[in-house]
């Protein structure tokens, strides 16, 4: 048996590490949100709870319920859009069209947030296509605000959000026993009765999934509301950065972080509770 | 067929339009961002009044790109590469293999799925200034290691379920000892998966932005870093030349894995029958 726990050392032992620095660099965050500030230095002072009462102030409460906003508006938006696009994708028969529709909605997943980013300044931009488009029409005489607003922040981070929310809503809806839908049929339901009843619960533990990934990629997500925001969309993750890079203040950004967290946790504990409720309606 | 039918046609004919502006709109930025850049003007604008290829000749001739290029290599080979060999030894461990603390190890491992870039970003930059490290290529690879970990256990462990343990005991039964058992039959049934967990993980490395800002340095700068320290300073279409050379080579690489492979099987979004 020496051989045994040999290998399981040999095979367990390099992920622990990793686990170890996961552990260790988040509880730097924690260590660092509960010591004083010194200004002009990197070095920080003794215990305190001051990063954390500063937080009160109405600039970073603004900055969580934005981001808090900006987080549940996406999850509905990029839901309701992804799941047209994983249905098509598992069941539509060809191959081609198949391969076409996975390409399309996969790719920008792999393409990272400052491709992605750009692109919508692109296309939001004041000169950028939405403007010439209207403005060539004849529509409009001065170029819509697109850039730095809630609306553009939130159209990018709903793009960006869309395919890993397709992956699993695609990955749920395939793995549906298409008897479940036969026998509905061949008892009298019509297609749209049949997607609402049978095809709709079953697919919730994609949709469950859905939720909890777009969620909490909105709330990380920085270079969007960074980049299309411009700093008049101020969000916890752009907040962080600016504390940290521009104002050196780490303790602070580092309790925005933990709040961020603490945050994030209770949302998706909330969500958990939530969808309990709704598995059982599902369920029956 | 009469089941077939009973969809009453606006429905029939609204579905796929659906689907169609959806991919459209998926799409549009991508359109977009590649007229714009071909304009010859140094500005975005729609639509461009002439065309030229100056700003893809700027991608490949400033020095920024360059080196961040060369930087996201190191980076992202390492990283996949380590993540890969530690993520399939995990992955046959939780597997095969009961220890002590498996379901914590594996949230943990799986947290940077849910926990922010930038909240781990900080912590790593805290962590290496308190310990006075230099930030090397070291650091920012440990930090991408975290970041794509989680993709490679997945992969792997789809690929695992698949796996018929059958084989492994008709070798271990033959007198394989369980390290040539692991290299000469899991390994090599394990391939297909174990590819498919490498490619995300350095795609995933290769894009990733928020945390690799907060470790890297000026010496580091990934390809992502030099592309937002660029737009903070110019805002020529260069960016956009670049957006579409990366667009393009992803989209190859995908739809080479896809041909290949089938991305549907490794996403595991195939049906059953």
């Amino acid at each position: 048996m020496r051989k045994r726990s040999d290998l399981r050392a040999w095979l367990v032992s390099p992920s622990v590490l990793v686990a170890l620095c996961i552990v260790v660099s988040l509880f730097a965050v924690l260590q660092f949100s509960f010591r004083a500030f010194v200004p002009g230095s990197l070095d920080v002072g003794g215990f305190t709870f001051a990063n954390f009462t500063g937080l009160t102030k109405p600039i970073y409460l603004d900055a969580f319920a934005n981001t808090l906003l900006l987080s549940v508006e996406t999850t509905i938006f990029s839901l309701l859009a992804a799941y047209p696009l994983a249905y098509a994708l598992v069941r539509v028969k060809n191959r081609a069209l198949k391969s076409f529709i996975l390409v399309v909605s996969i790719t920008p997943l792999f393409l990272g947030e400052i491709v992605r980013t750009y692109s919508w300044i692109s296309v939001l931009g004041s000169n950028g296509f939405i403007n010439g488009l209207l403005r060539k029409l004849g529509l409009i005489e001065w170029p819509l605000e697109l850039m730095f607003t809630h609306l553009g922040v939130l159209i990018a981070l709903v793009h960006v959000t869309i395919p890993v929310v397709v992956l699993m809503l695609a990955t749920a809806i395939s793995h549906i026993d298409r008897d479940y839908e036969k026998a509905a049929q061949s008892l009298g339901a019509g297609p749209v009765r049949t997607f609402i009843t049978v095809t709709l619960p079953l697919s919730m533990p994609g949709i469950l999934a859905g939720i909890t990934t777009a969620f909490a990629w909105t709330f990380s997500a920085f270079a969007t509301p960074q980049m299309i925001g411009g700093g008049r969309v101020p969000t916890v993750s752009t907040l962080v950065y600016q504390l940290g890079f521009a104002s050196m203040n780490f303790p602070l950004a580092a309790s925005l972080s933990v709040m961020g967290l603490l945050l994030t946790a209770a949302s998706l504990f909330a969500l958990g509770l939530f969808t309990k409720r709704l598995k059982t309606v599902g369920g029956h | 067929m009469r089941i077939k039918n009973a969809l009453p046609w606006p429905l029939r004919i609204a579905g796929p339009v659906l689907v169609a502006l959806l991919l459209a709109f998926v799409l549009l930025p991508v359109v977009v961002v590649t007229i714009a850049s071909f304009n010859e003007k140094a500005i975005i604008s729609f639509p461009p009044e002439s065309y030229s290829l100056t700003w893809f000749a700027r991608v490949f001739s400033y020095p920024d790109f360059r080196e961040g290029f060369r930087a996201s290599l190191v980076v992202t080979g390492w990283s996949s590469f380590i993540a890969l060999v530690i993520g399939t030894c995990l992955s046959i461990a939780v597997k095969r293999l009961e220890f002590w603390g498996k379901q914590t190890l594996l949230a943990i491992l799986h947290s940077p799925l849910v926990v922010p870039h930038f909240t781990l970003g900080l912590g790593l930059l805290i962590l290496v200034s308190q310990a006075s490290i230099n930030r090397s290529y070291d650091v920012v690879i440990l930090c991408h290691v975290m970041l794509v970990l989680p993709f490679v256990l997945k992969s792997v462990y789809v690929s695992m379920e698949n796996l018929d343990a059958r084989f492994e005991q008709a070798a271990a039964s033959l007198g394989a000892s369980p390290l040539k058992v692991l290299f000469t039959i899991t390994i090599p049934l394990l391939a297909p998966g174990l590819f498919g967990g490498w490619l995300f993980a350095a795609i995933m490395s290769f894009s990733e932005f928020t945390a690799s800002l907060f470790v890297t340095t000026q010496a580091t700068q990934t390809l992502p870093v030099a592309m937002y320290n660029y737009v903070r300073e110019f805002a020529d279409p260069t960016l956009a030349a670049l957006s579409v050379v990366y667009i393009a080579v992803t989209a190859t690489v995908l739809a080479f894995a896809n041909y290949f492979l089938g991305l549907g099987k490794i996403l595991n979004i195939e049906e059953g029958h």
